[in-house]
Parts: structure tokens; sequence; C-alpha cells
């Protein structure tokens, strides 16, 4: 008969005693399993958050970290808008030049490349603009480009595939400017079909809603990034949604004083810094035009009239809206990816240095989010849930040592039958560690149930999926930490087996 | 016969609350032979628990020797004595002292858990059978009468094969109609397995059917009565 098959025995001897004790421990392992998923779990959605398919996001002056959350993970408020013209500095010249004639604008905007436009090398620039919602979810005014370029994954490879329908495109002859894709989240939640027409609301959740309805012709499957909680409309129908121009007058002095400032601070550059490859931007200090364009897709300028904040219905022909021209349209953010990587840091710093945006890269963005904010707040966490796990040990001390009255005639019955005093001190030993045992697989078993419960939730909420398997990468220690403690918490009662004197307790 | 059991000149003390020490214990010699089976009479507080105590190895004596089967038991380490009790001594109590969390035929095999015992299932099965508990192999001591429970504690005493077996008033708990049957449980069981027996006991009619009848107040020189008396 082994030492364990004796451990054992008296464990279930005293069952209720036992499965008190065991329980307390599982339900403290069990939290610390439960902390130490979560913690994978999060780790594992900000991984796949920070594999965002673009290396840069550059928006207006203000705080990284508000830029990062409020472009790749739409939350928080935008910082401020940036002029389009920010925008069209990532742009080459022969791109530039098509969105003057398309949209109008300063002339002098078609004639160079844009200040960035080297450093983009291969890559690309997707404008965002945000401040809208759908029900709870942003709405999301962006360019075809955002499906076509942008990668996720996570080895960043894999394009964006649809669910059902198709990405939105800059002008269809059925929906015209309106056409939206929704992400796999918005679409279950807010009961989304295709075909289904939604109405933005202006600023916040509750704000009041735009005339101008998006058609949804596209939902995304489920990439478990922030896209999947995100309504993507088309921007140049963002644009004619009301109160998202900006006024002429405005926009017009903006610019010039905007464009004066740049290039002084471009010429000041180009003087201390080289390029990759570039010409020098020529100079910009024109006003912007004040010409209502009124164009269709191709570009073409034509007379209409129309207000496009005074119609509601969105089935008209598309020379019939008119589109803002350049110095009316702003941009929230710009998605940046270089071609070749290794001009990011120094567009990165080319941008910082200037006056009126900053580039903030989101990957570290994130890992600082992490460290600052979750990483001390599961740290935490997993002290508490730690020390319910030593309360749960002395749980295990306090019930052994309390048996030992009840337990010392039995020990002196084994030492009379040849048992030495390191045998009875390893059978509570080895009942301490039964304890520990069963109470973590217990606890183990009972975290990861619940894990499997709140599974759909879960990839719902970060695109994470979990098993019953599913294990963290701390997980593994529990078990000997456990064993740890429990051998701490026999330590007492094994000593006070240790010195149980068998001749008073048999005659006991 | 070769002797099993040789006392000499054995001495034990204990400390008391108000000071000093109390002799309970000094024998200058007292011997068993191998299958002898042995009465110690006496009277309650001599001092029997306690020689069989120190012929068990449970307690060190103050001095003097202890041989069992040519082995100085005084002379072994703490670890040393426990393995040779394992292995050398079975022990039935007055109480039985059954573990309560165990069924019958582990209690038996408890016997051998601490030696080298082998094959312990099939000799604690056999021993059972021997005193007649067949079918009460996994039934726990509370699940036993009382005589039931005495057999099983003279099953597990035999277990482990010892050469002497220690019976501290085996029958004192039974009635009076078992009380023989017991002890002569005891006794076949002994002469089977050649196993000398030292049995103290109170009653006088049980002593008379033993080899020799010891009377502990004759082999020990510390007169209790004087003592209590004074």
């Amino acid at each position: 008969m082994s030492l364990i098959h004796i451990a054992w025995r008296n464990f279930c001897h005293r069952a209720l005693s036992s499965f008190l004790t065991t329980f307390s421990l599982a339900l403290g392992v069990g939290l610390v399993v439960l902390v130490l998923s979560i913690y994978g779990v999060i780790s594992e959605a900000f991984t796949r958050n920070a594999s965002v398919g673009y290396n840069l996001v550059v928006g207006p002056k203000g705080s990284p970290l508000q830029l990062t959350l409020n472009s790749v993970f739409y939350l928080s408020q935008p910082i401020e808008n940036l002029p389009y013209t920010e925008y069209m500095e990532f742009l080459p010249q022969d791109e530039r030049a098509a969105m003057v004639n398309q949209f109008g604008g300063d002339p002098a905007l078609a004639e160079r490349d844009g200040r960035y436009a080297p450093y983009i090398a291969g890559g690309f620039a997707i404008p965002l603009a945000l401040g809208d919602y759908f029900g709870e979810f942003r709405v999301v005014g962006t360019t075809p480009d955002f499906f076509t370029k942008l990668k996720h994954g996570p080895d960043v490879n894999e394009d964006f595939t649809f669910s059902e329908g198709r990405a939105f495109r800059d002008f269809s002859p059925e929906h015209s400017y309106f056409e939206a894709v929704v992400g796999a989240r918005v679409a279950n939640e807010m009961k989304v079909n295709l075909g289904d027409k939604f109405y933005p609301t202006h600023g916040d959740p509750s704000g009041h809603g735009h005339e101008l309805g998006f058609t949804v012709v596209g939902i995304l499957d489920p990439t478990g990034t922030p896209n999947d909680r995100a309504a993507f409309v088309n921007l140049e129908g963002f644009y004619l949604m009301d109160g998202h121009a900006k006024p002429v007058e405005k926009a017009e002095q903006s610019e010039t004083n905007d464009e004066n400032i740049l290039d002084e601070a471009i010429d000041a550059e180009e003087s201390n810094e080289t390029q990759p490859t570039t010409d020098a931007a020529p100079s910009a200090n024109t006003s912007a035009s004040k010409d209502a364009s009124k164009v269709s897709p191709d570009g073409t300028m034509s007379d209409a009239t129309s207000d496009s904040t005074a119609n509601s219905t969105d089935a008209r022909r598309p020379d019939e809206y008119r589109l803002l021209s350049i110095p009316e349209r702003e941009v929230t953010s710009i998605l940046i990816r270089n071609g070749n990587i290794m001009f990011a840091p120094g567009m990165q710093n080319a941008i910082n240095e200037g006056i009126r945006s900053q580039a903030a890269a989101p990957i570290g963005e994130i890992n600082k989010l992490m460290n600052l904010i979750v990483g001390p707040l599961m740290t935490a966490l997993l002290v508490i849930t730690g020390i319910t796990c030593a309360v749960a040990a002395v749980g295990i001390l306090v019930s052994i040592y309390n048996s030992m009255n009840d337990r010392r005639r039995d020990i002196a019955i084994m030492r009379a039958l040849g048992a030495r005093r390191s045998t009875v001190t390893s059978i509570i030993v080895f009942e301490s560690f039964q304890v520990a045992l069963i109470g973590t697989i217990a606890g183990w078993l009972l975290a990861h149930a619940a894990i499997v419960m709140y599974s759909g939730q879960i990839e719902d909420q970060t695109g994470v999926q979990v098993g019953f398997f599913t294990t963290s990468n701390y997980e593994i220690l529990v078990l000997p930490l456990v064993l740890v403690l429990a051998l701490i918490a026999a330590l007492l009662p094994a000593w006070a087996a240790y010195r149980t004197d068998v001749g008073s307790n048999l005659s006991a | 016969m070769t002797k099993l059991l040789d006392i000499k000149q054995l001495k034990k003390s204990f400390s008391q609350p108000e000071g000093g020490r109390l002799v309970v214990l000094d024998i200058p010699e007292f011997q068993i032979k191998q299958g002898e089976q042995v009465a110690l009479i006496g009277q309650s507080g001599g001092g029997k628990t306690t020689l069989l105590h120190l012929i068990a190895g449970l307690l060190a004596p103050d001095q003097g020797s202890i041989r069992i089967a040519g082995i100085e038991t005084n002379g072994l380490s703490e670890q040393g004595r426990d393995r040779f009790r394992a292995e050398t001594i079975g022990y039935v109590f007055q109480t039985f002292n059954l573990l309560p969390a165990f069924t019958a035929i582990e209690n038996v095999r408890l016997g051998m858990a601490f030696g080298s015992g082998k094959h312990q299932h099939a000799r604690a099965a056999d021993l059972l059978e021997r005193v007649g508990l067949k079918d009460r192999f996994n039934y726990r001591p509370s699940q036993l009468s009382v005589g039931q429970q005495q057999r099983v504690a003279i099953a597990r005493s035999l277990a482990g094969r010892p050469k002497l077996l220690l019976a501290d008033e085996p029958t004192a708990n039974v009635d009076p109609s078992s009380a023989a049957s017991v002890l002569e449980l005891i006794r076949d069981t002994c002469r089977e397995e050649d196993v000398s027996l030292l049995t103290v006991t109170h009653d006088m009619q049980i002593a008379s059917s033993f080899d020799r009848i010891e009377k502990l107040d004759e082999i020990n020189q510390v007169d209790h009565s004087a003592a209590s008396s004074a």
C-alpha cells in the first residue's frame, strides 16, 4: 500500500472538510486561470490589432495614443481634423493633379509631388474621416483602397473578404456616392443585410441623424480587428453629408495660412535634410478655388446648382451632386504604409518636425498602452487572485492542522506498525498535495468551462477564438506554484505529525 | 530453543511534573524463546505496557539491553528501530487501534506497508480468511463488531510475518465468551507462523494456558506497591 493511497484514504475519510478545502482552492485557482486567460486574450487581441497593415498613423498634433485609439481602435474622440491638402502631401504629382482636376482647388497643388510622397515608395496612404456613428459603432469615411490595399492577420497578408457583397465604389450607378460596407460585428448586432440603408448620426451615437443614407453593399468576414465593429462609407458620400464641409472662407484662410507656414517649413527643412528621392516642392501660395465644383465621377465639371446638403435623396445622377472642393475637405487621419520600411523613421521624423501633423507608430502606442495601463491592471488582478490562492492555501493548513487532533492516534498506530517519522510526515504532505492537485485541476476546468461558455462573446468582442484547451503562457506555472503553496501549508501539520508521541497517543 | 528476546539490566524512568524522575522498570533479566508463548501479568500501572513499548522500540530505555532475534535494538537508530519493528514485531492493542479510514483488508495491509512485505493483498486476504472474516474484506471498522475488529487487529499484527507478537490485553475489550476464542486464535496463528508471543493479561485463567507465566512484580525490581502506598 503506497503512501499516496494512505493519504487518499485520509482525504476521503474527511470528505466534507476535504471537499470544502479543495473547493476553496479550486475557486482561487479558477480565478487565477481566468485572469491569465483574459490577459492572454487581451494580449492576443492587442497583437492582432497591432497587425493593422500599416506602420504609421498621421493625424493632427496632439496625443499619439489618442490618435492611435481613434484611428486604429475607433475609440475615443478624434483630436481634430487635417486639411485634405495634408493628405495630398503623401501623393505623387499625377494623383494630386487628378484631384485638383476632379474636385477643384489651388492649381499649384497639381504642380508638384506631395512632400512625403517619396517616402511612400510603393506603399499607400489611405484617408480616414471620423465623427459619425451608426448605432454604437463608428462610421469611417474612407476610400475603396482601404479594402484593396490594407491587409490583416497575424502575418499581415490576408485580404479583406466579404461574407456577402463587395467593397463600396467611389461611385456606382445604383447608389451614387452612398455605398457602405459594414464589419462583421456591426452586421450581426445591427441586424444589417445587403441592400439596407442606414443614416449615420452626427457626433455621438445619440446625435441627430444625417439626411443622407448609405446603402450596405458589403459585409466583411470577421477579422478579429477593430474593423469588425466599424461601418465604412465612401469618403465622397461622407463629405456630402450636411455639416461635413469645411466652410469655404474659413477653409481658404486656414489653407492659406497653413500653406504659408508649411512652405516655410519645407524650405527650411529642404536646406537641412535630404529626402529619399524627390524634387523640391513648388510653392503653393494660392487661394483655394471658390468655385462650387459639381462634378461627376469621371471628374468632368458640370453646372449643376443643387446643394448637396439640401437633398435627402441619393437617387439623383452623379452630376447632380456638388463634390466638395479640396479646401472644403478634411480628413481625421491618414493610414500610411511605406513600401520600404526603412523610410518609415525618416518619414515619421519629418512629419513630427512639422507644425501641423504628427505621425504615430500604432504598434509602439499599442505596446505603450499595454505596458502602461493593461499590464499593471492585469498585474493587480493577478496579485489579488494570487492572494486568494494564498488564502486557500491557509485553508489547507487550517483544515489539516485542525484534523491533527483526531489523527494523532492514527499516526501513533502507523508508527507502531513500523512507519518512520518521515513516513507519517510524507503522508501529511501528500494529502496537502492531493488537495492542491485536485483543486488546481478543478479550478482549471472551472475557469476554462467559463471561458468556453463566453467564447462566442469573446470572439465577437476581440476576434480571438478561444477553446477549452486554449491556454495562456503562464498557466503552466499555476500547478507548480500551488504545489509549493500546498507544501508550505503542509509544513506545520507535518511538523506536528513528526513530533507525535507514540506511547501517549496509542493509549489515549 | 534459542532465545528470541533477551533483556538485560533494563531500566526506564519518566520525568515527573514536579521534578525528578519516576523509575518504572528495572528488569535485570528477561527472556523469551523462539516460538514460546508467555503470559505477563501484573497490577495496573506496573509498567506492563511500558515494557511492551520498550521491546517494540516505541520507547528508548534509559539503560540496558534488548536483543531480539540476535539484534541489539537499543543500538539502532530511530529509523532502524522503525524498520526493525515493521519487519520483526507484531503488536495487538487493547483497543484494537484499527484505522477508521481504511477497510478491513486495508488495515491488514497497513501491517505490511512500512516493511518489505510483498504480495500484500494475497497475504492480507489469507490472514483475514484464517481469522474468519472472509466476507468482511471491504468493511470499515465502524461496520464490524468488536470481536471482528479484534480479529482484524490480530490479522494485521501478523501480516508482516513478525518473529515476536506483543499483545497488550487483547481480550480486555471483548466479551468474556469471546475472549477465550480470540486468545485461542492469536495462539493458534502464532503457532502456525512460528511466532513467539508475549501477552499481557489480568486473567489468570487465560494466563494459565500459556507455556509460561511471568509476573512483572517478580521480574521488575521497582516496588510499585510501595510507591503507590507512599
